[in-house]
């Protein structure tokens, strides 16, 4: 409990300054949040202005914001004025997190399988041809594969809708496909080389000399240590996928949270810029910190550490 | 002994396990037979299924400034007139006659008793005055106010000068009867009522949710929206799509064939394709250029190419010494091969452009000396003092970061070098940086378009006076003020009004502070089933008018 709080604690000064340091950056990028090819007239720029209290030294919109902020306010989009950025960060939440889930599904369910696969009989086909496929996976980009997938299910074999979020069956397969792949690929990696090390352990050893069945030392005494990395990784994964997910949102229309993310800051919408930069660090720092706890509490080591640690 | 024992077994795991995988990948593609496509239901039901390239910013008339929410609010609101889709002359709308005084200065709308709001409500002459007032509202904030600017008073009040409403010259004599009073007589004034800016919201709606003057108020959300035009808003999601019915209410809602509309915020131009080609959509709202000769040769019938009432252009900084003068600004224009930059980098029929007014705007073609000629054009530039390019500072292009816009200033870039021997660099940079450079006049020679607001060439003209604010090229003339200004307004005769235009697009391409480069195209796809969708100048749709014929044309 301890270690969860003295951990929240901390995140505390990182999310501060990351907020302070977001506010003021978009104010100097150039280029303001109503400029238009159209001229506008300086009435309507000083209406404006106004309105969201842009007429005030850079200071007192910093102290309005925290004040806001405090009260869980993120404000008024500028360019969707008749929205709030907690409105549109809340709104395009479900699809985001859903769709970061069934990608993280899929990296898991395939990486865990590949990985396995190739780790347990290394350097032969059973090992070269995930680990290709999974190399390919890491260097193909979700612009690329997207389009790919789209191509063959969607518009060859016609198996799958091609865009769209819960509208048709089976919309949600592409995306989440497109999405987890990269992951999946890191995932294989990373959980083959955590099998490679922990079978080469002397308890691995000694549990074969106990002449135990092979498949029940995976499954019992090596499966554990080698999906700590993996473990460790899925945290900063799924808050990856969360942030990283506009592509595949544009690519496949997907009314989520990217697709605000990036689009705030080609337009100076500073609210936006602000509300999701910290929701995203948030997440981040939550997340990172939930599977920082889940491989404590798989690692002996680690636990029996933190409960002398705390005993002293 | 072992070793073998451990293979057999570990197989059989290993077959399980990717056994396994396979079963997720089944489960998760589970019950996904694509079913009948949008636009196979939507012909069948009479939905229309629109590709409306962004998500609108706001629904509400005064507000907003795009034309996506332009193609929304045409759906939901209606003016005293409408253009006609086909001719974009202008029609009875709200208003079922209209009378103009023998100055031309004074127009009387009859609005029609059967005009309701979608909440049942009469619309009357007073919904539109107290409309237009809070267009003017200083504190809205309403980007568009300047298209009220031909009546009287109306600028003064936007601009806070004058407070008094009633002075401004846009009455009710009655409940039916709208009188509006305008400066000048204005040939165009009646296509400006077609503008959302000009449309009537509803007063009661909006100041139960607010004032008169205040923004974003939740009045534009599904469920609270009262409008009055062929089709009422029935849900808004954010980021997915935007869905109209049909407005029984409407006055003329027996000849409104469409059930409703599904308006798509399609960001992605390939993705708006693909879903085009799986029959997600009626139409797009762009097709990606590498897809011209795909539509062209495959399915002519959907691309739609239509000319557009828009020029693209460079402005001149002609506050800068080498291009303060006329004779290297005219060797630049001259040397802009525009029809090859149409044929092989455009390639969407888009026109060659020599005036910024495109050609045949209502019955007005500007007279232009501009050509393409390079040896005139090396012999103006030595005149200036740079024979064969020697001497000449390194010019720079500046473009908002978009590929077309990079092709064709790669383009230039090679054919002033090659014409005139001179360096060129191009420069992008993000579309809100590169609007404040600028207007800053920290440029050279910059990438600019203008699209026209409404069919005539002051929309094209009046933007190079001085203090315009659209100008941003430093160059100003008073004889071509006071003919956009002063003489036009008060012309006769049409064509003495476009005689007196003529003569000042003249002046302003002799002193060339803009390089017309080509006259714009609108190009969508349109499946074959939709009817009553003619391409306009204005690229402007009456969906009162569409309907779907699901029967192919062909035998």
């Amino acid at each position: 409990m301890r270690f969860i709080a003295s951990r929240l604690l901390q995140a505390i000064p990182v999310l501060l300054v990351v907020i302070t340091a977001t506010f003021f950056l978009v104010r100097a990028a150039p280029g303001g949040p109503f400029s238009a090819d159209r001229a506008v007239s300086p009435q309507v720029i000083k209406a404006l202005n106004e309105r969201y209290q842009l007429d005030q030294s850079v200071w007192q919109q910093y102290a309005a914001y925290m004040t806001d902020l405090a009260r869980g306010d993120f404000g008024p989009s500028y360019k969707y004025p008749g929205r709030s950025v907690n409105e549109m960060i809340f709104g395009g939440l479900p699809a985001t997190a859903e769709l970061g889930l069934y990608a993280l599904l899929v990296a898991v369910g395939i990486g865990l399988c590949a990985g396995l696969l190739a780790g347990l009989r290394p350097n032969t086909g059973q090992d070269y041809v995930p680990m290709t496929i999974a190399m390919l996976g890491i260097c193909m980009p979700a612009f690329l594969l997207g389009p790919l997938l789209v191509l063959v299910f969607g518009m060859r074999l016609e198996w799958l809708p091609i865009s769209g979020w819960g509208d048709l069956p089976g919309d949600k397969v592409l995306p989440s496909l497109t999405l987890g792949a990269a992951y999946a690929a890191y995932i294989a990696r990373l959980s083959r080389a955590g099998l490679l090390e922990v079978m080469s352990q002397d308890y691995i050893r000694t549990a074969r000399a106990k002449g135990l069945a092979e498949w029940r030392i995976v499954s019992r005494h090596a499966l554990r240590g080698a999906l700590m990395p993996v473990i460790a990784f899925l945290g900063p994964a799924f808050a990856g996928l969360l942030a990283g997910s506009f592509v595949v949102e544009t690519i496949f229309q997907i009314p989520g949270l990217g697709r605000f993310y990036v689009q705030a800051a080609f337009n100076r919408d500073y609210t936006m810029i602000m509300g999701t930069t910290i929701f995203f660090s948030v997440a981040i720092v939550l997340f990172n910190l939930l599977s920082d706890i889940l491989a404590t509490w798989l690692n002996p080591r680690l636990r029996l550490a933190l409960r002398k640690g705390s005993g002293t | 002994m072992q070793k073998i024992n451990r293979g057999s077994r570990f197989n059989k795991s290993v077959r399980v396990g990717v056994l396994l995988c396979l079963l997720c990948t089944v489960i998760v593609a589970g019950g996904c037979g694509s079913g009948e496509s949008n636009v196979a239901s939507g012909n069948r039901e009479g939905i229309l299924y629109w590709g409306n390239g962004a998500e609108p910013q706001e629904l509400d008339p005064h507000i907003v400034t795009g034309v996506p929410e332009h193609y929304i609010l045409i759906a939901l609101l209606e003016g005293l007139v409408q253009k006609d889709a086909a001719t974009l002359q202008p029609q009875p709308a709200v208003a079922e006659r209209w009378r103009l005084s023998a100055d031309g200065r004074v127009y009387t709308f009859t609005i029609r008793a059967s005009a309701r709001w979608s909440n049942g409500d009469r619309l009357t002459a007073h919904d539109f005055v107290w409309s237009w007032m809070r267009a003017l509202t200083p504190k809205l904030g309403n980007a568009y106010a300047y298209m009220f600017n031909p009546i009287v008073n109306a600028q003064a009040y936007a601009t806070g000068e004058l407070t008094d409403f009633s002075a401004v010259g846009v009455k009710a004599l009655d409940d039916l009867t709208l009188q509006v009073t305008l400066d000048n007589p204005t040939p165009y004034f009646l296509q400006l009522l077609d503008h959302y800016s000009m449309f009537p919201v509803h007063r009661a709606t909006i100041e139960k949710f607010g004032s008169i003057g205040e923004a974003g108020t939740v009045w534009t959300r599904a469920g609270n929206y009262v409008g009055n035009g062929p089709f009422a808003l029935r849900q808004w999601d954010l980021n997915k799509k935007v869905i109209v019915e049909k407005n029984l209410l409407y006055w003329d809602a027996e000849n409104v064939r469409l059930s409703g509309i599904h308006y798509f915020p399609t960001e992605n131009l390939t993705t708006e394709e693909r879903m085009f080609r799986a029959g997600q959509l009626h139409r797009t709202s762009e097709v990606p250029v590498g897809k011209l000769d795909f539509y062209r040769e495959q399915q002519p019938d959907s691309l739609r190419i239509a000319p557009y009432l828009g020029t693209y252009f460079y402005r001149f900084n002609t506050r800068l010494p080498h291009l303060a003068d006329v004779r290297v600004r005219k060797a630049l224009a001259m040397t802009v091969d525009r029809e090859a930059i149409v044929e092989h980098v455009l390639r969407g029929g888009q026109q060659p452009a020599y005036s910024i007014t495109p050609p045949d705007t209502l019955g007005y073609t500007a007279s232009s000396d501009l050509r393409y000629d390079v040896l005139a054009a090396r012999e103006l530039l030595a005149a200036a003092g740079y024979p064969d390019g020697a001497g000449f500072p390194p010019v720079d292009i500046l473009y908002n970061t978009f590929e077309q816009h990079r092709k064709i200033a790669v383009a230039i870039q090679q054919m002033w070098k090659q014409a005139l021997n001179i360096d060129v660099t191009i420069r992008n940079q993000d579309w809100k940086v590169y609007l404040d450079t600028q207007a800053n006049g920290n440029f050279q020679i910059a990438r600019a378009a203008w699209i026209g607001d409404y069919v005539d060439p002051n929309s094209f003209l009046d933007m190079w006076i001085a203090d315009g604010g659209n100008n941003r090229t430093g160059w100003s003339d008073p004889d071509y003020e006071r003919l956009v200004s002063d003489e036009a307004p008060s012309a006769g005769s049409v064509e003495q009004r476009y005689a007196i235009l003529g003569e000042a697009e003249s002046i302003l391409l002799d002193a060339m502070p803009i390089i017309p480069i080509y006259h714009y195209v609108s190009i969508h796809l349109v499946h074959p089933s939709v009817k009553g969708l003619p391409g306009n100048l204005l690229n402007n749709p009456n969906f009162k008018h569409i309907y779907l014929q699901a029967e192919p044309a062909a035998p």
